[in-house]
């Protein structure tokens, strides 16, 4: 029954066997990678579940692609009652299919963790040497997959259902603001990740309350010129009104509230913001949760 | 830090705050419950702490744990077991007090031990159930960065031991609670860490499951002789059979710390026996006036009567028993009365134990001693 393998001893890579100052061996598991490798492994580890469930998962096809469609085809048939451009029906597709992001940013990153302490697995992961950041990193990686299939399907629906014309000013120019939105995005999911460790449900009703106000001051369903300036530049702290603009400009040619350009560096601004904030207040708070007890205290 | 000590602690304290009560508006107390009865007996119990608004867990506690030993950590529900657990594997702080894991302080230096330490709750509802039993215990396997292929190794094996390999392809949410608590226990494993910590791993496993667990923590230790276990039990026949020392803590306060046969020689300083004798025999009268017993106790039964002794020396049975023969006295029975650690408990803390013996080991090889000199 032996569970240490001969091959755990036999390179320098793997089996350098250092000694710590108590003259312990270093266990060879932690030896196996440098720290920038554990950080991959650990984040592409994570995101598995989230990608086996696109493929295990039976209905997600209908729960996650026909039901968003079904809610902008409302908006859509508004737009054609009152005779919009065809473009307006475009921008609300491609609401939908952002505000898939933003949702899989509150639900499955921010509230995650919280998911994750209360079924006991948290702990696990503060106990392994992987840290925190790669864990919500494979959240986030994750997360991001199954929601592009999800907002994919959704654009293609709504492209064939409804005859939204997308002529991108540059294709290249539409991948790098929609990557653009998903790190801002992404970054700000951290940074709910690391409100979540701290206050639980207490943060869980404060994204509640925020759901529907952000899906009105982001333009979720109607283009954000028609809101005032000053509401449009407080929105902007949210990546996905920025990116929903800056995405509309290059899909459909239409006058955003901003110029593209600016739009593009305050997305980039953001993301060095929300990701380097969340990994301040990941470490911080993860060290007061662990002085608090929170950290391994379900239920809460 | 010695060398030798994979774990150290010293005058370790954790305090709990109770959650805040409701105040209004003017910060006074509109909602008060008294402190009744309705609270639990955690609440209740003698260990507050200084401010009535915490209650100490764990009160300067100071222990060492060798390499390679299995240690025990004995004590009731509630006692801080699983505090001074959760301090040692870096997922909570101590209030005041330090300590150690392989060599690093568990404060200033979480990362520094996380490679080195696993662990394994009784109860514990990890994992993902759209996974399998394979998938999971891969998952938990990379997050320390084993390669997939030697992690797979590790799984098979391991879910061969504990007779889970032919669920290793089952999605988890399928699983029993005894199935999904094997499958934590591997996990455990799987790192082949150098100090595992393993809280109440039995719990919720059937006698066979928890007999088959247990044999295994003694091969793995025997084969890993540098490896260090802290077991938490409040099974007493566990604790006994598995650990070489224990420590017994009740209320955050650590009350004695040794080997379980040390532990027991403390509450049995004279040897005792119990002797069965036939209806009527009044032979042992003479006992009374014999130098060599220390302490000697008659108990009317139905089918005769029992004479219970305690001697000053192990060899003064030999001619106790030849006194009550040339007296006619006939004995039925005669057993020597080994001291449990129930008795160990009783003594130190004062009160009986009220933890579950899992499959009654203990009841069926130790015949319970009614009043422990």
């Amino acid at each position: 029954m032996h569970l240490v393998d001969d091959d755990r001893n036999s390179g320098t890579e793997h089996g350098a066997e250092a000694t710590t100052l108590l003259g312990l061996a270093t266990p060879p598991d932690s030896g196996y990678c440098p720290p920038w490798r554990l950080f991959g492994i650990a984040a592409l580890a994570r995101a598995y579940p989230r990608v086996a469930w696109l493929f295990r998962s039976r209905f997600w096809l209908i729960q996650e692609t026909v039901l968003p469609v079904l809610a902008a085809a409302g908006f859509v048939y508004a737009y054609r009652a009152m005779q919009a451009p065809l473009e307006y029906g475009g921008l609300v597709i491609l609401g939908a299919a952002l505000s898939t992001f933003w949702l899989n940013v509150l639900w499955g990153m921010g509230a995650q963790l919280y998911w994750e302490r209360d079924a006991g697995n948290l702990e696990l992961f503060v106990l392994s040497p992987a840290p925190l950041t790669a864990i919500l990193t494979g959240m986030a990686l994750g997360g991001m997959i199954t929601t592009c299939v999800r907002a994919l399907a959704i654009t293609v629906t709504g492209v064939v259902l409804f005859d939204v014309p997308i002529r991108p000013t540059s294709w290249w120019l539409l991948a790098g603001v929609f990557l653009l939105t998903l790190a801002a995005l992404y970054g700000l999911g951290l940074l709910f990740a690391s409100l979540f460790l701290r206050w639980g449900r207490e943060a869980w009703h404060l994204v509640s309350l925020l759901q529907e106000p952000i899906y009105l001051v982001s333009g979720t369903n109607f283009p954000l010129s028609i809101l005032p300036k000053v509401i449009a530049v407080l929105a902007s702290i949210i990546p996905l009104t920025l990116g929903m603009d800056a995405l509309r400009q290059v899909a459909f040619n239409m006058n955003g509230v901003f110029p593209l350009s600016w739009e593009a560096i305050a997305l980039a601004c953001l993301t060095v913001l929300y990701v380097g904030t969340a990994q301040f207040s990941l470490k911080h708070l993860e060290r007061r949760s662990r002085e608090e007890g929170k950290l391994t205290l379900r239920w809460q | 830090m010695h060398p030798d000590w994979a774990i150290a602690t010293e005058e370790l304290t954790r305090t709990f705050s109770k959650p805040r009560r409701r105040r209004g508006r003017w910060g006074l107390q509109w909602w008060r419950k008294p402190a009744t009865e309705n609270e639990s007996p955690r609440q209740q119990n003698c260990f507050q702490g200084e401010d009535s608004n915490s209650f100490v867990a764990l009160d300067r506690v100071t222990l060492q744990v060798r390499r390679g030993e299995l240690f025990g950590l004995l004590g009731p529900n509630g006692a801080g077991k699983t505090t001074l657990i959760k301090i040692l594997a870096t997922l909570l702080a101590p209030t005041s007090g330090r300590a150690w894991v392989a060599g690093w302080d568990v404060v200033s230096h979480p990362q520094a031990i996380r490679p080195y330490i696993n662990m394994v709750s009784g109860g514990e509802t990890s994992g993902y159930g759209i996974l399998t039993v394979r998938e999971n215990l891969w998952l938990f396997a990379r997050l320390y960065g084993i390669p997939t292929r030697l992690a797979y190794q590790r799984i098979d094996r391991l879910l061969a031991v504990v007779g889970l390999e032919d669920k290793a392809h089952t999605r988890i949410s399928h699983l029993s609670t005894g199935q999904r608590q094997k499958m934590n226990f591997c996990r455990g494993f799987i790192t082949d860490p150098m100090v595992l910590f393993l809280d109440e791993p039995t719990l919720g496993l059937d006698v066979a499951s928890a007999r088959t667990i247990r044999s295994f923590i003694r091969e793995w230790l025997h084969e890993h002789p540098g490896r260090t276990i802290l077991l938490t039990t409040h099974y007493l026949a566990e604790a006994d059979e598995l650990c070489d020392r224990l420590a017994i803590i009740d209320q955050g306060r650590l009350l004695a710390c040794d080997s379980p046969a040390a532990l027991k020689r403390l509450v049995q300083r004279h040897p005792r026996y119990s002797l069965h004798l036939t209806p009527g025999a009044n032979g042992w009268a003479p006992l009374r006036g014999m130098s060599v017993i220390h302490n000697l106790e008659v108990i009317p039964r139905v089918g005769g009567v029992e004479v219970q002794l305690a001697l000053r020396d192990e060899g003064a049975i030999g001619p106790v028993v030849q006194t009550l023969l040339q007296q006619g006295a006939q004995i039925v029975n005669l057993t020597k009365l080994e001291p449990s650690l129930e008795d160990v408990f009783l003594q130190l803390v004062g009160r009986r134990w009220e933890g579950d013996d899992p499959d009654g080991v203990l009841a069926a090889a130790q015949p319970r001693t009614p009043n422990v000199p």
